[in-house]
C-alpha cells in the first residue's frame, strides 16, 4: 500500500502554494512512480500506470486521462525494456527515467493543445532539466522508504 | 539495479500467457486513458466534480501554507530565470538598445495611460467585488495555466466571473467548489480575452501562450499597428469582463500581431478580486461612463 500512496502524495504536490506563470514544478508524482518502477521492477503490473495516472490527473490540471494514458504507455515500454535487458546499472536507470520524463512532459503539453504548442516546446526545457536533476534524489528517498517498508 | 532473472518466460506456456495478459492489461489502461482524454475534450467540464473534490480536499493544506508561503510564489520564476539567463540577457541587451530611442515616446504614452486610468478610475474603483481571496495553488507542473482561489461557491462565486488584481486581469472562474474555485489564467492557451488598445480602442484578441505572455491579434487582420509599450485593456465585448481592466503590455511585434506580457503576474498577486460577470451591469456602466459606450461599439 505504501508505494501507491507515495505516488499519490507526489501528485498532490501541486496543492502547495507554488504559483507560477509557466510550467516549472517537476512532476513529482511521475518522478516517484518512476523511482518505484525502476527500483522494484517486479512489483508493478503493466496496468498500474492507469490508476496512478488518473490520480495525478485530478491534481495536475491536465485534461483528465492525460497522465493515465502517458503513464500507461511508460509502464508498457518499461515492461518491454525489463524483458530485453539482462542487467541495468544506476546510470541506465537515470537515462530511462530521463527519457520517460521528457516523453511525459512533452506528451502532456501536446495533449493540451497540439497545434499551438508544437512551436513552443522550448518552454519545457527548464522543467525537464529540473526534473531530470531531481530524479536521483527522489530515487534515493524512495529507496530508503522501500528498505524501511521491506524491513517493517 | 538488475531486474530479477525469473522474469524470462522460457518455454513455459503459462508464463508466456501471463506476460501476454499483463501487456494486454497495460494496453487496456492506455486505451482507457485515451477514452477519458476524448471525453475531456468533448466535454471539458465533465470531470470538474473530480478535480473540484481534489482541490477541496487539499484546500486546508494549500490555504494554511499560502499564509506563510509568500516567498515560494516567485521561486519557480527565479529558478526559470536562472536557466534562461543567457538568452534573456542577450534579448534584454537588444531590447535596451531599441528602447533607448523609444523612451521619450514611452514617457508620453505613460502619461497618456495615467490620464486614461484616472478617467476610468482603475486604481480606486473596483465595481462590486463579490469576494477577495488569495490564489492558494496553481498547476505549476502542467502546461495548462490554472490557479486555485481560496473561496468558492459558498461566497457567491460562479463559473465565468472575472478575477482581477489591482495590477490587472488575472483570469476567470472555471470551476467552483464550496470553498475553492479554479481560475483559468489569462496566459492559459485556451483563454481568449477580448482586448483593445488603451490609446485608441483598437480591438484585438489576446490568447494565452502558457508562459506569462499573450498573443495579441488585431481583429482587422492585415494591419499590424502595435508598438512596443502599448497597453491592452479589456474591451468589454463578449460581456464577460468589464471594460478597462489592464491586461497586457506589448513587448514585441510578430508578423501578424504582437506578444504582450500579462500585467497581473499570478505569482506576485497577493489578493485577487472576483467581480460579477459584466453583462448584467452593462447599462449602468454606459450611463455612468460615456467612454465605455464608445469602447463597446468599437469592441463589437
Amino acid at each position: 500500500m505504501i508505494p501507491p500512496l507515495t505516488v499519490a502524495i507526489g501528485s498532490m504536490i501541486t496543492a502547495l502554494p507554488i504559483i507560477t506563470d509557466y510550467p516549472i514544478l517537476p512532476p513529482m508524482g511521475l518522478l516517484v512512480v518512476l523511482a518505484w518502477r525502476l527500483i522494484r521492477p517486479g512489483f508493478w503490473s503493466a496496468w498500474a500506470g492507469f490508476p496512478l495516472g488518473l490520480i495525478d490527473d485530478i491534481f495536475s490540471g491536465q485534461p483528465l486521462g492525460s497522465a493515465a494514458f502517458l503513464w500507461s504507455v511508460v509502464f508498457i515500454l518499461l515492461e518491454a525494456v525489463d524483458r530485453k535487458s539482462v542487467r541495468r546499472d544506476y546510470w541506465q536507470d537515470w537515462l530511462i527515467a530521463s527519457t520517460a520524463i521528457i516523453f511525459v512532459l512533452i506528451g502532456g503539453m501536446l495533449i493540451v493543445d497540439f497545434r499551438s504548442n508544437v512551436p513552443r516546446l522550448d518552454l519545457l526545457v527548464p522543467q525537464i532539466l529540473l526534473s531530470i536533476l531531481l530524479y536521483p534524489f527522489i530515487a534515493r528517498v524512495i529507496g530508503s522508504i522501500d528498505s524501511w517498508r521491506v524491513a517493517s | 539495479m538488475a531486474p530479477p532473472n525469473n522474469r524470462r518466460p522460457g518455454f513455459s506456456k503459462r508464463a508466456q500467457y501471463s506476460i501476454f495478459a499483463s501487456y494486454l492489461l497495460g494496453i487496456l489502461g492506455a486505451v482507457l486513458g485515451l477514452l477519458l482524454l476524448l471525453i475531456s475534450f468533448v466535454d471539458p467540464r465533465g470531470f470538474s466534480a473530480l478535480r473540484t473534490a481534489g482541490a477541496e480536499v487539499m484546500a486546508p493544506i494549500s490555504k494554511s501554507l499560502s499564509e506563510i508561503g509568500g516567498a515560494t510564489g516567485s521561486a519557480g520564476d527565479e529558478i526559470a530565470a536562472y536557466f534562461n539567463a543567457a538568452s534573456k540577457n542577450a534579448a534584454m541587451q537588444r531590447e535596451l538598445e531599441k528602447n533607448r530611442s523609444e523612451i521619450l515616446e514611452a514617457r508620453a504614452l505613460r502619461q497618456e495611460n495615467e490620464r486614461l486610468k484616472r478617467l476610468l478610475k482603475l486604481d480606486e474603483e473596483v465595481p462590486d467585488s463579490i469576494a477577495m481571496a488569495r490564489l492558494i495553488s496553481s498547476t505549476a507542473s502542467s502546461s495548462r495555466r490554472i490557479a486555485t482561489l481560496g473561496v468558492g461557491s459558498s461566497s457567491g462565486l460562479e463559473p465565468g466571473q472575472p478575477v482581477r488584481s489591482p495590477e490587472g486581469l488575472v483570469g476567470r472562474i472555471l470551476e467552483t467548489g464550496p470553498t475553492t474555485a479554479r481560475v483559468l489564467l489569462v496566459s492559459d492557451g485556451n483563454n481568449v480575452t477580448p482586448v483593445q488598445r488603451a490609446r485608441d480602442s483598437l480591438p484585438a484578441f489576446a490568447t494565452g501562450r502558457g508562459d506569462g505572455t499573450v498573443d495579441i491579434q488585431p481583429i482587422n487582420i492585415g494591419s499590424n499597428p502595435f508598438k512596443t509599450g502599448d497597453l491592452m485593456i479589456t474591451s468589454g465585448s463578449g460581456g464577460l469582463y468589464s471594460p478597462g481592466i489592464p491586461v497586457a503590455v506589448v513587448i514585441r511585434k510578430t508578423e501578424t500581431g504582437a506578444i504582450g506580457r500579462v500585467l497581473a503576474n499570478p505569482a506576485k498577486v497577493s489578493h485577487a478580486i472576483v467581480q460579477p460577470i459584466f453583462q448584467a451591469e452593462t447599462m449602468r456602466q454606459i450611463e455612468k461612463n460615456p467612454v465605455a459606450d464608445g469602447e463597446l461599439e468599437t469592441g463589437e
